[in-house]
């Protein structure tokens, strides 16, 4: 209404029209652009995966998986690094689970928005950057030392832990901060208490996004040499590794220990656990999806 | 001016400006009988005024909501309708920058009293939201979660059944319980919401724009509902659509706000006066279309 009667008055606006070749141009270059970037990032994958495979393939066998390290390369197994890792997947999920969650769960609902929240916000995110070396030497002062457990297993998993935890409870931080604040008011009007509404509304909603967060964290755990070197993880383990007493290993130790040897059978041995891990990652990831698949069946925004 | 224009319902202005082009259906039955008792009242507010930190949102409201009737909120946007409406369930608690000043009651008792935990007084004052918030669970689970926290021991198939066909969801959904309460439609999302409210069996249920969202059928639904639930709930509505306030709302109140930005109660009384009959300059001005 207002534009109708200001129309014959107002002075005539000079005509435009875009530059349509520089348009179109412009567009095609950055697709262009995009589509060699993600060109790049899967030939550098294809080509890695292409050396392990060529290299690892030959070696793997029931006995390689089964068997235990040995000088003779055609002897030689990983079992003790493929049970230890295992077993440190298990007690990291069970260690970063509760914790990750809950810290999360606290920053996000219940703590008051101030600067102390934030400033702790903001310095979890500052652990996450932390060289994971680090933690090694903090695990090793307080789960070896202090706490007198041992170079054990668990001291590993426990290290592993405070390493990935700061990338949990990020990822769980947002996945909460993502649930629109009408899934809280929705329970509030019904009378619940904050508890009921976190589990009954805000929970739910966030839990594939947390999922999603606590796997990857995984993933990125069973990956990890350096921290459980400083632990006191043993390169040579000939025994099934029990969480609480003697010597512990695990595959990306058992990688590392057989790559620096120079004999070319012991390269093969060491790629062909790469791909070892490579599977336990893959199936992690197939874990995640399915889960997020399962949690996220009644959530349509 | 304060308001949007989009808030002014779009229609032709009548040329004498007098009379309300609103088409009233079947309000002879909603005028107020004279000789009656009044309606008890169930919620009622006297001198309150609501801040947002130093922000003064809504002024001196004197307001009785009656039981058994559905009151409707109307005005310019910005004017406090909301900020009023959510202060009956001590919603509006929930900003940490929120006060008020005077006192709301709930049969008789001080809403704000001390020794008041707002969780109970959202068990007693239900909500429905502008948009349709369901859970994301189950439908069945979304009827069941509100009698599930507050303690239910019946038969919850029973309650979760009974509460879906008093919102008139019944036929539509009772062969999909297990499904998403989300995959509904936008209408269908909303008498999910209006059926987990009153499955908790609340006394007043206050209602934010229930129908901005949807279309003009499933909206039309939603007012026969309402017409249904006032034979057991108080209902209060805010809206920003003349119509609905005309044809669903037995008593309006007309805010708007001052120099001040402060939302204040231009007018209040049975829905056939103030459309038909407004007190109020601003009243006549806003229910006939030419303020805003």
């Amino acid at each position: 209404m207002a534009g109708a009667t200001a129309a014959p008055s107002a002075p005539a606006a000079p005509r435009f029209e875009p530059d349509r070749m520089r348009r179109k141009l412009a567009g095609t270059l950055f697709y262009g652009a995009c589509l060699a970037a993600i060109a790049i990032l899967i030939l550098a994958l294809i080509a890695l995966l292409l050396n392990v495979l060529v290299s690892g393939v030959p070696w793997l066998s029931m006995d390689f998986l089964t068997g235990v390290s040995s000088r003779r390369p055609e002897n030689a197994g990983i079992w003790p690094a493929l049970i230890g890792s295992i077993q440190l997947a298990i007690i990291v999920a069970a260690i970063t689970f509760p914790l990750g969650i809950g810290a999360a769960v606290y920053l996000a609902e219940y703590a008051p928005d101030n600067r102390i929240t934030r400033l702790m916000q903001t310095n979890i995110g500052n652990l996450a950057g932390v060289p994971s070396i680090i933690y090694g030497i903090f695990g090793l002062a307080i789960f070896v030392r202090l706490l007198g457990l041992g170079p054990v297993l668990f001291s590993g998993a426990a290290t592993l832990s405070l390493v990935i935890l700061p990338l949990v409870i990020i990822a769980s931080i947002e996945a909460l901060k993502a649930v629109p604040q009408a899934q809280r008011e929705g329970a509030y009007a019904l009378g619940a208490s904050r508890w009921q509404m976190v589990k009954g509304s805000v929970l739910p909603a966030a839990a594939p996004g947390i999922m999603t967060g606590i796997i990857l964290a995984m993933a990125r755990a069973i990956g990890e040499a350096a921290p459980l070197v400083v632990v006191g993880a043993a390169t040579l383990v000939l025994t099934t590794p029990q969480p609480f007493e003697g010597g512990f290993t695990v595959l990306p130790i058992q990688i590392f220990n057989w790559a620096q040897r120079p004999q070319e059978a012991f390269q093969g041995l060491a790629a062909a656990t790469i791909i070892v891990v490579l599977i336990l990652i893959f199936l992690l990831n197939l874990l995640a999806l399915v889960v997020r698949a399962r949690l996220s069946r009644h959530i349509q925004w | 001016m304060p308001a949007d224009l989009a808030d002014v319902p779009v229609r032709d202005p009548s040329p004498n400006g007098t009379a309300p082009s609103i088409k009233i259906t079947s309000m002879d039955d909603r005028r107020p009988v004279a000789d009656a008792a009044p309606p008890p009242t169930v919620v009622e507010m006297r001198g309150v005024s609501l801040y947002y930190g130093p922000f003064r949102a809504v002024r001196d409201v004197d307001l009785t909501i009656a039981r058994q009737r559905i009151t409707s909120l109307i005005g310019p946007s910005g004017c406090g309708k909301t900020t009023l409406l959510r202060t009956m369930n001590r919603m509006n608690d929930l900003v940490p920058s929120f006060r008020m000043d005077g006192t709301v009651t709930l049969d008789g008792r001080d809403l704000f009293a001390r020794d008041v935990d707002p969780v109970a007084v959202r068990r007693r004052v239900g909500m429905v939201f502008q948009k349709p918030n369901p859970f994301p669970k189950s439908i069945w689970e979304n009827v069941a979660f509100g009698p599930k926290i507050n303690g239910y021991k019946g038969n919850l198939d029973e309650l979760v059944e009974r509460s879906l066909r008093r919102a008139a969801l019944w036929d539509d959904v009772k062969d999909k319980l297990k499904q998403s309460g989300m995959a509904l439609s936008g209408g269908q999302q909303q008498r999910l919401c209006i059926a987990r409210t009153i499955a908790v069996e609340p006394e007043v249920i206050l209602m934010d724009e229930p129908c901005s969202a949807l279309d003009p059928r499933s909206t039309l639904q939603i007012e026969e509902l309402m017409a249904e639930l006032k034979q057991e709930f108080t209902i209060v509505i805010v809206t920003h659509n003349m119509q609905q306030a005309a044809r669903a709302s037995d008593t309006t109140v007309f805010m708007t706000m001052g120099d001040d930005r402060a939302g204040y109660i231009v007018e209040e009384g049975d829905t056939v006066g103030i459309f038909t009959n407004p007190q109020h300059q601003l009243t006549e001005d806003y229910v006939s279309g030419r303020f805003g």
